[in-house]
Parts: structure tokens; C-alpha cells; sequence
């Protein structure tokens, strides 16, 4: 499995898919670009037996290939019953071009895997859930952030270096730059387990603030509707829905949003849903554990304050 | 230059989208059929870069019959000439399959550039472009907000969680889109007489030279095994604000433990 980590940091889909993995067989982590004996503690507390650390810095600077180029020649290798990747835009395309380089099946934004490597997805916004396998080559499997949750188990975590040079095939997309935009410290939308996010009935752009306001209370992430990024209300990376990111965090708070289907595609499979709106009708509270009808501007700033009174207490 | 733009025709998101009962595969009747959304964005951008640095814009579609309506639309909107790749035999094809059949299009064709969307609505593999980059032997420059081309040189905007990471590589290329990237344009009256008159290349998987056995359902290296509707979610509870909602609701959360 591959490891996504920002230096030491190993991320939390990272255990999570640890946890899977060891519920298949015995997990060995791909670690890339340095920071692995940093991290060794962390991946040996969630089960990895060994660590493949292939340390140079072409990981990073270089487009997706040299990662897909690593992972095919430990295929080749190592014959591991299964590729676990996480479905972030880049695991899924190591993953693409993983199943090319070995003549694989892949199976994208799976939920959960059974022993038999069976993966569940759910398509069409949710509305679907499928059991689907790979019938060709190693399994791919690229596992949807936040869908299992990780635990602890102890492991070796045996660190060993890989020494495959990065070739110049794969070195032709190379990343100049990073650049970071509005973010704060918020937990990263997809791996949030609390989302607070926003529509078109914060009216303004400045409306956003209560939403953060709201969202810094709960340590949440903040996401949006289209309605809102498309009006430059919000970032447009943190939109959520089928144009979007998917997320499917412990709590997800949909304040101001109607519910279209479109929306609901990136939230539905979120564990409890929390609604506030101003029209009963409005489709979102079909799918609300707990919904408030009435004026956003009046619920949050009181739910703010109860919160704070509550922490406080 | 040389743009070809993917395009795929999906099933309308608004629509109820289901599978058959009988082979799993997506029904492809059940729902309005549309042109993907995100390929409206790769065909805008492939216009603009024409626009820009001259050059034609081929699309290029793999699906059934129904499809022609979608490269009408396309090609209404600008673009040049198509190519649909029309065959039973491609019935079910996954991804790996798909883009076996879409880089042996492109090599036939030839390209500077190939522009597609970074995910369709009924799939959402999200995998395609970084399977052709793979195949073309190309730079793959995928999730782009923004394109920039100086001669052969091409620089991206790549949309990332924090922001965007700025990425270089050289033509020829892969380039995939988020809708971020521009405004589509809506087909002209003028477009859509156009369109009529321009050349629409259909193929059989064996005008490719690919043995039909080689792609389809069969050929593919995954399948849906069994699905089901997603059981709806248990009624929750709503309450109307009577200056308490607030309230309410921290109770909600409190009663869930998540304050
Ligand atoms: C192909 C395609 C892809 C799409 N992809 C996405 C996607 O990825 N994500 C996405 O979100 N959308 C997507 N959309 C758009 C989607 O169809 C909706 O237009 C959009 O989700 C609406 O956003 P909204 O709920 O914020 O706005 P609206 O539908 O306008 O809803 C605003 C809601 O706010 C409520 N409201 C207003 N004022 C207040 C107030 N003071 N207090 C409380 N409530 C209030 C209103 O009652 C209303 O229900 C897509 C559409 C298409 C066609
Ligand atoms: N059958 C197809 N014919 C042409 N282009 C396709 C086809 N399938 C996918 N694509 C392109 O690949 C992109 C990503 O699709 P997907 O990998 O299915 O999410 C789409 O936006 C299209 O541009």
C-alpha cells in the first residue's frame, strides 16, 4: 500500500488504509521522498509489517509517473495479493497508470474490501452501492478517505531501502511550484471527520466567516456548495458534490444548501448529517439525521455560542 | 496545433441513473442522455488554445450510436472534425479497456495535445488520463486549471487541496480539466448549421486493428460482481426554529458526542 504522508506526517488515510490492508494479510508500506524513520513509529502502531522506503526527492518534484513506475516494479517483485492506494486525485492516477504498467484491473473510490478482495463503491451519488473484483492481473485498489476507521495494532515496521532510480520516462511532468491558498490549520477536506459547509443562502461571500467561525469550534473543514464556488463565495477546491470533492466524514453539517442531487453526491454516504435551512421542502432534509428550519443567520451564531458554552463548561 | 478532445456521453445526473439486471453494466436507456459536463470545459479550452495558437480541434468519442447527438453538440460549439468510435463488441469495457482503445485513436490520429475531463459522472474512475499518459509515453498534466502554451513548452495549474502546484512538461501531452478552467460556450445558431457539414469519421473496433475479443465486458479486468439501491436513510428528526434552534441542534451534537 501506498503511503500518503507530508514529510514525518503520515495522514490519516494512511492508518486507514493500514487497517484494511491488515484485515487482508500482512502490510507492507511504500513510503516516498524522505521522512520515513520519522514516521516509522506511527505506521508500526497501525500494523505495517514492512516499510519500502524509496527516498528520493523525484517522488515530489515529478508528476505521479515515478511513483506508478516504483509500485509496478514492487509488483514485479514482491507478488503482493493486492495495491491498496488512497482515492486522492493522485492515488487514483498512480493507480491508472499502475494497472496499464501490470495489465491489471483497478477498482476506484471503494469503500471497503471484503476477504475475498471484493471492493463496495457506491455510485451515481450514492444512490447504488456495487460489490465489484478485479479479474485480471493484482488488485488495484484505490480506498476512498474516511470509509474505514483506522485502529491501532501493533507491527515491525521494518524499514527497508529500495534502490530503483527513477527513470527519465517518468520524469516529464515536473512540479515548479506549490502554491497555498486561503486555508488556515483546518483539517484537509476529505479527511476531515467533521465538515461544516455552506450554500447559496449565505448570500454573500463575507457569509463565509460564520461558516468558518462555526467550522474552528468544531475543528471541522469547511466545504461548499457549487451554488457558492461558482459565485466566488469559496475557494473552488473546497466544493463538495459531484464536480467536487467526496467526503464521508463522522458529521457533515449542510447549512444554507438545498440538497440537489449533484450536491448530494459528494455527501451522502457522511455518517450523521446535520441540516439548517429556511425551506422545509428543501431536498437536503430527506437526508438530515438532525435539521433545523429556519434562518441560518439566527441557528448558527446561537449553535456557535451554545458550543462555546458547552466547551467552556 | 493539433488538439484532440475526449468527450464522453454520460447519463444525465439529473435523471435516475441505474444498471441492468442483466450483465450489471450502466443502463444506458433508463436515463436522458448528455455530453459530459467537465468535457465541455476540455472542448472550450481546446477552442481557446486554438484561437490562441491556431490549429484544428478533433474530437474524438468512444460509445454507442446514441452518442452522435453529443459530437453534434461538440462539434456545434467549434470543433473541427470527429471521431466516434462506435462498436457492440465495446459493450461494458472498463477503464483499462477504454483507454486501450482511445490511445490506439490517438496514435491513428496524431495529436500535440489531448484534452480531457479529469472525471466523468457516471464512471468517476478519475483514472483515464493518467492510463493514456501512460500508454502515449507522454507527460501527463492532469487536474489543470489553467494552460499555458509557449511554442512546445506547456505549463498547468494543477488543482491541489491547499491550492494549485504550478506543472511543466513539453508537447506532445495529456492534459486533463477541472471546470474551474474556463466558461464553456454555448453552441451559435451559426455553430449548430455548421456542425452539419462537418466530418464525423465513425470506427469499428477492427478499423483500429484491435481483435473485438480483446475489449467489451469479457475483456475488461474488472466487474460488478452484484448492487443494490442504497436503502434510504432512516427519517431523521426536524425541528422549526422558534428561537431555540441553536440550541436544539448543540443538544443534537451533544447527545452524538461530537461536543
Ligand atoms: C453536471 C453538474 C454537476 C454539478 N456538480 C455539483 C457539485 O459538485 N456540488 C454542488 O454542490 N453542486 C453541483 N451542481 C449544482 C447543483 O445542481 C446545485 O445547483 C447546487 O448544489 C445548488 O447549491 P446550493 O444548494 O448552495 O444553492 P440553492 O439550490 O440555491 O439552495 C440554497 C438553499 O439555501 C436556503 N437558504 C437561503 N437563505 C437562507 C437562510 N437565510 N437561512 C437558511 N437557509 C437559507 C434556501 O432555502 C435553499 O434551499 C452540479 C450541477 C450539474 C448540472
Ligand atoms: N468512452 C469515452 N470516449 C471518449 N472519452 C472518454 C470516454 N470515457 C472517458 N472519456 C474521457 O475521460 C474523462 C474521464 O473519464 P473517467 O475516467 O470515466 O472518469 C472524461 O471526462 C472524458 O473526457
Amino acid at each position: 500500500m501506498l503511503a500518503e504522508h507530508s514529510g514525518e506526517t503520515v495522514k490519516k488515510v494512511t492508518t486507514e488504509l493500514l487497517t484494511l490492508a491488515r484485515s487482508l494479510g500482512e502490510p507492507s508500506v511504500v513510503w516516498t521522498g524522505p521522512g520515513a524513520e520519522g514516521a516509522k513509529d506511527r505506521l508500526a502502531e497501525f500494523g505495517a509489517a514492512k516499510v519500502y522506503v524509496a527516498d528520493s526527492a523525484d517522488y515530489d518534484d515529478y508528476l505521479v509517473a515515478p511513483k506508478a513506475e516504483l509500485l509496478g516494479q514492487l509488483v514485479a517483485d514482491k507478488a503482493p495479493a493486492a495495491v491498496l492506494v488512497p482515492a486522492t486525485a493522485e492515488g487514483r492516477e498512480v493507480a491508472g497508470r499502475l494497472a496499464v504498467k501490470t495489465s491489471s484491473g483497478v477498482l476506484t473510490d471503494v469503500v471497503g474490501v471484503s476477504g475475498e478482495l471484493v471492493g463496495e463503491q457506491s455510485i451515481f451519488g450514492g444512490a447504488i452501492t456495487v460489490q465489484s473484483r478485479v479479474t485480471a492481473g493484482t488488485p488495484i485498489i484505490a480506498v476512498r478517505p474516511n470509509a474505514v476507521s483506522p485502529s491501532a495494532a501493533a507491527g515491525a515496521a521494518v524499514l527497508e531501502p529500495v534502490s530503483i532510480a527513477v527513470t527519465d520516462a517518468a520524469k516529464t511532468a515536473r512540479v515548479t511550484g506549490r502554491v497555498a491558498q486561503e486555508r488556515g490549520e483546518r483539517p484537509e477536506l476529505t479527511e476531515a471527520s467533521i465538515v461544516v459547509s455552506g450554500g447559496r443562502g449565505l448570500g454573500a461571500g463575507e457569509n463565509f466567516a460564520l461558516i468558518e467561525q462555526l467550522a474552528d469550534s468544531l475543528g471541522a473543514a469547511v466545504g461548499a456548495s457549487r451554488a457558492a464556488t461558482d459565485a466566488g463565495w469559496y475557494p473552488h477546491q473546497f466544493q463538495v458534490g459531484q464536480t467536487g470533492k467526496t467526503v464521508s466524514p463522522q458529521l457533515y453539517m449542510a447549512i444554507g444548501i438545498s440538497g440537489a442531487i449533484q450536491h448530494r453526491a459528494g455527501m451522502q454516504t457522511s455518517k450523521t448529517i446535520m441540516v439548517v435551512n429556511k425551506d422545509p421542502e428543501a431536498p437536503i432534509f430527506e437526508l438530515a439525521d438532525f435539521g433545523v428550519v429556519g434562518d441560518l443567520f439566527k441557528v448558527v451564531p446561537q449553535l456557535i455560542e451554545e458550543i462555546g458554552k458547552r466547551q467552556a463548561g | 496545433m493539433n488538439i484532440v478532445v475526449l468527450m464522453k456521453q454520460v447519463p444525465d445526473t439529473w435523471s435516475e441513473r441505474t444498471l441492468r439486471a442483466a450483465d450489471n453494466t450502466l443502463d444506458r436507456d433508463a436515463a436522458d442522455a448528455v455530453m459530459n459536463e467537465l468535457d465541455e470545459y476540455a472542448i472550450e479550452e481546446g477552442l481557446r488554445l486554438t484561437e490562441a495558437h491556431g490549429g484544428e480541434v478533433t474530437i474524438v468519442s468512444m460509445g454507442p450510436e446514441k452518442a452522435t447527438e453529443s459530437i453534434r453538440k461538440a462539434l456545434s460549439m467549434g470543433a473541427d472534425k470527429a471521431v466516434h468510435v462506435s462498436d457492440e463488441a465495446l459493450h461494458g469495457s472498463d477503464a483499462l479497456v477504454t483507454s486501450a482503445v482511445l490511445a490506439k485513436v490517438l496514435e491513428r490520429a496524431g495529436f500535440d495535445l489531448v484534452i480531457l475531463g479529469s472525471e466523468s459522472t457516471d464512471a468517476r474512475t478519475g483514472v483515464l488520463a493518467a492510463m493514456l499518459a501512460e500508454r502515449l509515453g507522454v507527460p501527463q498534466l492532469t487536474f489543470a486549471s489553467k494552460v499555458d502554451i509557449d511554442g512546445s513548452a506547456i505549463a498547468i495549474h494543477r488543482l491541489a487541496d491547499y491550492g494549485y502546484d504550478t506543472v511543466e512538461g513539453t508537447l506532445p501531452a495529456v492534459v486533463s480539466v477541472v471546470e474551474k478552467i474556463n466558461e464553456p460556450r454555448y453552441p451559435s445558431f451559426k455553430g449548430i448549421m455548421a456542425a452539419k457539414k462537418k466530418p464525423v469519421e465513425t470506427l469499428t473496433v477492427a478499423d483500429l486493428g484491435i481483435d473485438p475479443a480483446q475489449v467489451g465486458l469479457a475483456a475488461s479486468a474488472t466487474e460488478v460482481v452484484e448492487w443494490a439501491k442504497r436503502p434510504p436513510r432512516a427519517a431523521g428528526v426536524v425541528v422549526t426554529d422558534d428561537g431555540d434552534g441553536g440550541t436544539k441542534a448543540a443538544e443534537f451534537l451533544a447527545s452524538r458526542k461530537f461536543i
